[in-house]
């Protein structure tokens, strides 16, 4: 009885001690998943490595065996130096792969499809937000152009709504994730890349550029924060009391720097996204003129897509 | 002002030492250093003389062999230092205390890099297969030595261009693989990108010519009876390699050539705008990229099968099986490219294509990890080094596999792209799949190569170094990759990381311990040499042709062509005949191509065309260049120049070699390490 119990105490002192240890140690990442996309991000993770799991699993009982069996000094196995073929092997171990990998590949291919991040995530409720992230040196900046608004370094959105990204760069490529919620996609100047969040959770996540642009590129940080439609209606009337993102301070933004604090903006200028992406269609072009709806449309991504 | 610009382009007296920061300048004083030390060394032991006619004037593949793996031995060792660098700077920057700036630490993981993949691994399987593969197809050299010397120079002279960046200027800051827009003149100016791209260039042609040579030998100058599926699987491996650099290296080379254009002549290949476009530099480095990665592997596959089964004292499990598997990889490696930017923006189908690709080549890998356990399935396994080291590969490898099937999907690599999950992955094959082969085949061929045996306890010291070394450095990185940790950061700040980083620093400093045992291996062995010799040429009780002959071998390789009748033909014919019997009396006079030191001289010539290209001194490249074509035009008028053996001394060779082997006492596989062992075996029964 007694043993019994301290058994079950040592039990529960071992699972306590695991699961705090397992749950510090995702404390950002994928295992951290509070969205649909990282969720199915973390699914296949899993899937992929049980299934895997079947094919290596026997080299880690077999190996030590053979080594301890067929060791020169003591081993007791039978020595067969001119053995080498087997016809059962053969189709064991090129058949079981062969079925593991057409397994992975069905689910591959409807989880490539589910997991597209140009696709929408949910299915109903409210549309989602339409907010335009730009990658610059080193810090990302999104627009709002429903609501009038932009901002560095934040990304605020009201919990349970998703948003859908539209994404550029204007300077090197970059690369947008949110590690909890999900991503990856590049951002590449003259072209547009997309990317659909979503999280029903309230708080703070972050977000980053992850490919190397320069020397400010780890630290161009972003938080992804899902608050309240009441805390998103204040946050929306505060920006819309900041300085407008005309194009003087929008140039200002361009040249490489490493804000520490969040900016927000108002009214940013009348197809600023557009205009990003077409400044590297329209041979010297700058921000100034607005080129004709055909060369917006050379958007290289979006077509590819 | 101008008339500097004339002569000596935008090189400045500010882009010589003293570097900014003390480390960058301890790191150019070495470059100085080191070969002031080896000029010195030579003139005191007055060896200018033999250096130049022994080894760099060469076109004995042997010689070339050697070279090729000295320069990866030394390029390693650079490249190690400069990734306990790095370790160091993330475990302590996260702590508050960097040692040293974001820019140095983008140069580094810019070198570490491109080191490691073209002047360290390239040139050590170059080497391996140049020392190798002709004596195990029973051939007397290459098909092209002039051509395999000058390869080996041109290599050289890339190898030191990067080094030159140590001295003057600074390297890229681009990463290996150079993405543009960012290694384009508007975010990268200056001589960085320059040198990785003339440096890549130099190798890339090597390499390309190297492939040509392999391959051409290995279909033209079998012994007779080596058929292909006899030929040892080292050699098969050799063959998919070779193909696989004639393919994968010009892209590369069309790639950088045209990042060249944009950054010298204005052109708008890969620029932002003016019709520029990264992806198309993507498409085709990754087009090189993924062949690449099996470049490195294949050789190191063929390395273990030679491994696995002369250790285990038994014949390879599947050879047909091993065979297929290496072709598939091969032919497969060149469907899968697009695996490296699913976050590219392409559509879903398409990433799903080329991720089943992928795990596609896990099938044929997959097969030869059983193959190999199947090898040592009722063999006789003795754990020395080589064996040990083929362990851990076993080991690690699958789990590298694991990882690699993770990113093959689509969704789980949105996830850990750039991010430290992936550095871990291809160190994961890439360090037991490769690095420890190529360690493994340096234990297993030196005997051969030198003549004496390498001591086994500093050998099992090194493995163990390098096994704990590589999980404890590169374990943790799976765990932070997960936990959103970006790779190319030189500075993270978040406290969670500070265990894993730790750790993966200890591991680092392991694995520079495991280099330091090679070093005291060699050491240890030369000074005991005498108690280790293998003159009859045998240690291993070995398989293939390599080991018929004495070690060293002579610089004809075999007084008589053997004539082949199956797998594993020098199994069969110390079964079946005796080996070492005496050899018919007429020897014959052999000629093999004389000494020349136009390789050399092109090797020269091509590493400062490069290097005024990089500093734009554009009389000095044009000079260079015109000299490197001169040198060729000079070689094709001299014809091939021969030296000539004559019979009487390969008669008394011959003859000495056997007179030893029959002097000798076979040794069983029980006194493999001991001084009696003299490289006549006494096969297991």
């Amino acid at each position: 009885m007694s043993c019994a119990a301290g058994a079950k105490r040592v039990l529960g002192a071992a699972s306590v001690f695991l699961l705090s240890g397992c749950a510090q140690w995702p404390a950002q990442g994928l295992f951290a998943a509070a969205g649909p996309a990282a969720e199915l991000q973390r699914e296949q993770f899993l899937i992929v490595t049980v299934l895997v799991a079947l094919v290596i699993l026997p080299l880690f009982i077999g190996l030590p065996w053979v080594l301890w069996r067929y060791r020169l000094r003591g081993g007791r196995g039978p020595f067969r130096p001119d053995w080498d073929f087997s016809w059962i092997m053969e189709i064991l171990i090129w058949g079981i792969p062969v079925i593991i990998v057409a397994v992975l590949g069905v689910t591959l291919w409807h989880s490539a499809n589910k997991a597209d991040p140009y696709r929408p995530i949910a299915t109903a409720g409210p549309p989602p937000i339409e907010v335009q992230a730009v990658a610059l040196d080193w810090k990302w900046l999104f627009i709002y152009p429903k609501q009038g608004v932009a901002s560095v370094g934040q990304l605020v959105v009201p919990a349970g709504r998703e948003v859908a990204l539209s994404i550029t760069a204007d300077g090197p490529m970059a690369s947008i994730i949110v590690p909890r919620l999900g991503g990856q996609i590049y951002a590449m100047a003259g072209m547009t890349t997309q990317l659909h969040l979503l999280t029903d959770h309230e708080g703070d996540y972050r977000g980053m550029n992850t490919q190397y642009t320069g020397t400010g590129f780890d630290q161009q940080h972003f938080t992804y924060s899902a608050v309240s439609p009441v805390q998103f209606s204040t946050w929306l009337a505060h920006a819309r009391g900041a300085p407008a993102l005309d194009a003087a301070r929008y140039d200002a933004l361009v040249k490489p720097s490493k804000p520490d604090q969040p900016m927000q903006f108002s009214s940013p200028a009348s197809q600023l996204f557009q205009r990003i992406i077409a400044k590297y269609h329209v041979p010297g072009d700058t921000l100034g003129a607005l080129p004709p709806p055909s060369a917006v449309s050379a958007n290289k991504a979006t077509e590819a897509h | 002002m101008d008339w500097t610009y004339w002569l000596f382009g935008t090189l400045q007296w500010s882009d010589f030492p003293p570097k900014k920061d003390l480390i960058a300048t301890f790191a150019a004083s070495l470059v100085i250093l080191a070969p002031i030390a080896v000029a010195v060394i030579l003139t005191v032991t007055k060896r200018w003389t033999w250096i130049w006619k022994e080894w760099l004037t060469s076109l004995d593949h042997k010689k070339i062999g050697v070279m090729y793996c000295v320069l990866a031995a030394a390029m390693l060792v650079r490249a190690l230092i400069e990734a306990g660098l790095m370790r160091t700077q993330q475990a302590m920057a996260n702590v508050g205390s960097p040692v040293i700036g974001a820019d140095h630490f983008g140069e580094l993981f810019s070198t570490h890099g491109t080191i490691m993949i073209f002047f360290v691994v390239m040139p050590f399987i170059s080497g391996l297969i140049n020392f190798v593969m002709p004596l195990q197809i029973g051939a007397r050299d290459l098909t092209f030595p002039f051509l395999n010397a000058a390869s080996l120079w041109l290599t050289a002279a890339g190898a030191m261009l990067v080094n030159a960046s140590l001295v003057v200027g600074k390297f890229s800051t681009g990463g290996w693989s150079g993405y543009p827009p960012f290694t384009e003149l508007a975010f990268s100016p200056g001589e960085g990108v320059n040198y990785w791209i003339w440096a890549l260039t130099l190798t890339g042609i090597g390499t390309t010519l190297t492939g040509i040579n392999f391959a051409v030998t290995l279909y033209k100058e079998r012994a007779p009876g080596m058929h292909l599926m006899r030929m040892p699987l080292f050699c098969w491996t050799a063959l998919s390699t070779s193909i696989l650099m004639i393919f994968a290296l010009p892209p590369l080379t069309v790639a950088t050539a045209m990042l060249a254009l944009d950054r010298y002549a204005g052109f708008h290949f890969f620029t932002n705008g003016a019709g520029g476009n990264m992806m198309l530099y993507a498409n085709l480095f990754w087009l090189f990229g993924h062949p690449e990665v099996y470049i490195l592997i294949l050789p190191a596959f063929g390395v273990w099968s030679e491994v696995i089964s002369t250790f285990s004292g038994k014949k390879l499990y599947g050879y047909t099986s091993l065979v297929v598997a290496t072709i598939s990889i091969a032919v497969l490696s060149f469907t899968v490219w697009l695996h490296h930017f699913f976050t590219m923006g392409q559509s879903a189908n398409v990433n799903a294509v080329f991720g089943i690709a992928t795990m596609l080549i896990g099938i044929p890998t997959g097969v030869k990890v059983y193959d190999w356990l199947l090898t040592m399935y009722r063999g006789r396994i003795r754990f020395t080094p080589p064996l040990l080291f083929s362990i851990t590969f076993l080991f690690c490898f699958v789990v590298g596999g694991l990882t690699g099937v993770l990113l093959a999907n689509a969704p789980v690599d949105f996830a850990v792209h750039n991010s430290l999950f992936l550095v871990a992955h291809f160190h994961n094959m890439l360090i037991p799949g490769t690095l420890f082969a190529m360690i493994a085949g340096y234990m297993y061929w030196f005997p051969k190569v030198f003549g004496f045996r390498l001591d086994e306890r500093w050998g099992t010291i090194s493995w163990f170094l390098w096994s704990a070394g590589f999980l404890l450095a590169f374990m943790p990185l799976y765990a932070l990759g997960l936990m959103g940790a970006m790779r190319r950061t030189s500075m993270f700040t978040d406290p969670h990381y500070t265990p894993y980083l730790m750790i993966a620093l200890g591991g680092a400093g392991m694995i520079l311990c495991g280099l330091a045992a090679l070093g005291v291996q060699l050491f240890v062995s030369i000074r005991r040499r005498e108690q280790m010799r293998v003159p009859v040429g045998d240690p291993w009780d070995g398989h293939s042709l390599e080991w018929w002959s004495s070690a060293p071998p002579p610089e004809w390789n075999f007084a008589r062509i053997p004539q082949v009748d199956g797998t594993e033909a020098f199994t069969a014919m110390k079964r079946n005949g005796q080996p070492y019997v005496a050899q018919p009396e007429n020897y014959e006079d052999i000629c093999l191509p004389a000494n020349t030191g136009i390789p050399v001289m092109i090797g020269v010539a091509g590493g400062l065309c490069a290097f005024a290209l990089t500093w734009y001194i554009w009389w000095l490249a044009v000079v260079m260049l015109v000299a490197m074509w001169a040198l060729v035009v000079w070689r094709s008028w001299q014809g091939e120049p021969m030296k000539e053996f004559p019979a009487e001394l390969v008669r008394k060779h011959t003859e000495e070699w056997l007179e030893k082997a029959r002097a000798a006492k076979p040794v069983d596989r029980f006194a493999e390490s001991e001084p009696v062992n003299l490289g006549l075996a006494d096969p297991i029964r």
